[in-house]
């Protein structure tokens, strides 16, 4: 059996199941249809919770720019882990006692005011579009690979999958849904992982490997990762970029992603559907084992996966002439096709010389080598997707990994989408213009926002604002900067009122956002930006994906010196306040 | 809402916890991982030191360490207050 038909097979064969469980597990009533009827054990809640919120940037992207980045990049490993101690000390509890459906229902009732709900929708509503971008990059990437077409075609087909996928199943579908998404991406994740450790290391633990003996050269793997990468003119693998503005940029960035996953709308409203507020915060708990499982294996994917690739350019090491293009392996002739893999022979040669021609030391230093330059270009969100084939494993872990990435992707968008909905159709249209909408009308409206919400990010997809994991890390920003001081502050300081809520989220909004469009383009069209997207180049001296950590400050304060100067909050809300601040009186898992 | 001083003495001690919580958060993954790295670059640990390993493992360990302690910690804390479900 081909490869093709291989890929096909796995990925035919995990998508019925999730459809299967979907129809099976068919929405009812709008109750069922957002919050999965409140019944969900804090260990499935947990493992539904991982796959929602490991996407196409966790799956895909992650290990790639930990390939290419090295150290500089561990901010994406502690930030979307370091949140969800946010989360479950912060946030979680509270806001399953105060049990709602959503995030803005809870910004509109502790602040009084429907205009703080409607800002959290707005808030709620641009950073999840931007998530969606960011799962549209990845799901191009794998489906232009599995369907062997360029990226744009694979984009399209994806996105139509996923509206399929996200109108099909509400919240009850997607939670058990997402248990089985969960397996499949753990284990097409963790096992190529296994195999390649145990090639380059013996140990069959990923997370050990990394930190071990390279089986082939006798010293730490991390050595001579650390070596081979000099010799071809990158930076050093685990060294850090001492200069005060990189340090300041990689806290701000690592900050920024920790908020940014404590206020994003479609993990926290995952809360609401366990039983008891205690069960809110063992729930965190588990999230975090099941997401751990792959983001502790991750770091050993990335830096294996950079050793493997320069092992296949260099066959011969580093210091000997690099493989002949006539000669290359399969796996680059399959990822030419999408065009995300590039080969441009400068010198003539009919050889790949890889190596960083931006320092230009070293591009002196191998001059009389001959080589005018690196000639191939690898797209970093293929890292993931390619390595079973680089490591040159089995047919099917390889149609494995293609189902797992999909699953991520899968997944994350029909969460987000549901988030978005949610909002329009719960927060906007029944709880704002249109009081008296029918359940029906209610569904309706949310499925028209699901595609409006695909759309719009399917298009933009198609000239991404960065590799997945950036574009998600915008999102993390925007959601940092605006919901997360909403909902700290609305739980932990009772003297914040509506005008200091209001005031600070649209603040940390317009901040950010501006900022961001700044340096990446407007509405995220590229060449429309005004700054370079680099630390030099920038505004203030900090990148576009680290800019929510300034957002949030700003909210914080803004609000906090706008509440001061107005009214206190009425003795009802400070009554409620209080009140979900203690477990007891919950309730059942309010069925609305 | 039984008793609000009760309440009170419950609150203060669940922000104790969960500022204690937040300080090992912090120094784990901002201190030992990102700004106390060159303190820790004298420590190996397989091929790098203790600060790359914090960066891309140990904080990862700690926070989930954190969270289970944490609802271990104030559970049993509801249970004294009499504020548990």
């Amino acid at each position: 059996m081909d490869q093709f038909t291989l890929n096909l097979l796995f990925v035919g064969a995990s998508f019925a199941l999730y459809i299967g469980i979907a129809i099976w597990a068919r929405a009812g009533s709008t109750s069922e249809f957002y919050a999965a009827g409140r019944g969900v054990h804090p260990v499935t809640n947990g493992m539904a919770t991982a796959a929602d919120w490991m996407s196409a940037a966790s799956f895909i992207s992650m290990a790639g720019l930990l390939a290419f980045g090295g150290y500089s990049t561990s901010s994406y490993l502690m930030g979307w882990t370091g949140g969800y101690v946010l989360l479950a000390l912060l946030l979680a509890p509270y806001l399953r006692k105060f049990g709602k459906f959503t995030v803005p229902e809870f910004i509109g009732d502790r602040f009084y005011s429907p205009t703080a709900r409607l800002v959290a929708v707005i808030c709620l509503v641009v950073a999840s579009i931007t998530y969606v971008i960011g799962q549209m990059t990845g799901v191009g990437v794998a489906f232009s690979r599995f369907l062997e077409v360029g990226n744009t075609t694979g984009l399209l087909i994806g996105a139509a999958i996923v509206f399929f996928y996200a109108v099909l199943g509400g919240m009850k579908g997607v939670t058990y849904t997402q248990v089985a998404q969960y397996c499949v991406l753990i284990t097409a994740y963790t096992i190529p992982a296994i195999f390649i450790s145990l090639q380059l290391t013996g140990n069959p633990i990923p997370a050990l490997g990394l930190f071990g003996d390279h089986s082939a050269s006798g010293t730490a793997l991390l050595s001579r990762l650390d070596a081979v990468v000099t010799d071809l003119g990158f930076r050093e693998y685990t060294l850090q970029d001492g200069t005060p503005s990189s340090v300041i940029n990689m806290v701000l960035f690592t900050f920024s992603l920790m908020i940014g996953t404590a206020g994003l709308p479609h993990v926290i409203i995952r809360f609401f559907t366990v039983p008891k507020v205690a069960d809110a915060r063992w729930s965190a708990g588990w999230a975090l084992v099941f997401i751990a499982l792959l983001y502790l294996t991750a770091p050993a994917v990335g830096a294996m996966a950079r050793l493997n690739l320069i092992d296949t350019v260099y066959p011969n090491g580093v210091a000997e002439e690099p493989v002949e293009y006539s000669a290359r392996p399969d796996w680059m002739k399959n990822w030419e096709v999408t065009g995300l893999l590039k080969f441009e022979d400068k010198n003539g040669d009919g050889r790949i010389q890889w190596y960083n021609d931006g320092n230009e030391a070293f591009q002196a230093s191998v001059a009389d080598r001959g080589w005018t330059g690196s000639e191939l270009t690898v797209n970093r969100d293929i890292l993931v997707l390619a390595n079973p084939e680089i490591a040159q494993l089995p047919g099917w872990v390889i149609g494995l990994v293609a189902a797992g990435g999909l699953a991520a992707a899968l997944s994350t968008a029909a969460g987000l989408l549901l988030a978005i909905s949610s909002s329009v159709a719960h927060d906007l249209f029944k709880g704002q213009l249109t009081p008296n909408m029918s359940e029906k009308n209610e569904l309706l409206v949310a499925r028209g926002s699901m595609a409006v919400a695909i759309g719009v990010a399917t298009y933009l997809g198609l000239n991404p604002p960065g590799f997945a994991a950036q574009t998600v890390a915008l999102a993390f920003g925007l959601a940092a900067a605006s919901i997360f001081p909403a909902l700290m502050m609305g739980i932990f300081f009772k003297r914040i009122n509506n005008h200091g809520a209001v005031a600070g989220m649209l603040t940390g909004l317009v901040f950010t956002l501006v900022y961001i469009f700044l340096h990446k383009g407007w509405f995220f069209i590229p060449g429309t930006n005004q700054f370079e997207d680099t630390i030099s180049g920038s505004l203030l001296g900090i990148q576009s994906t680290a800019i929510g950590s300034v957002g949030a400050v700003l909210n914080f304060v803004v609000a906090y010196f706008v509440s001061n100067a107005t009214d206190e909050p009425p003795q009802e809300i400070q009554d409620l306040v209080e009140s979900i601040r203690v477990p007891k009186g919950a309730g059942a898992a309010v069925d609305h | 809402m039984a008793d609000n001083s009760s309440n009170n003495e419950y609150w203060s001690a669940n922000i104790r916890i969960i500022r204690i919580c937040l300080i090992i958060w912090a120094v784990c993954s901002f201190g030992f991982g990102i700004l106390l790295r060159p303190l820790l670059a004298g420590i190996p640990v397989g091929g790098a030191d203790l600060g790359f390993w914090f960066a891309q493992q140990g904080s990862i360990l700690v926070f989930l360490a954190l969270i289970f302690f944490y609802a271990w910690r104030v559970n049993k804390l509801d249970k004294q207050y009499g504020v548990e479900e």
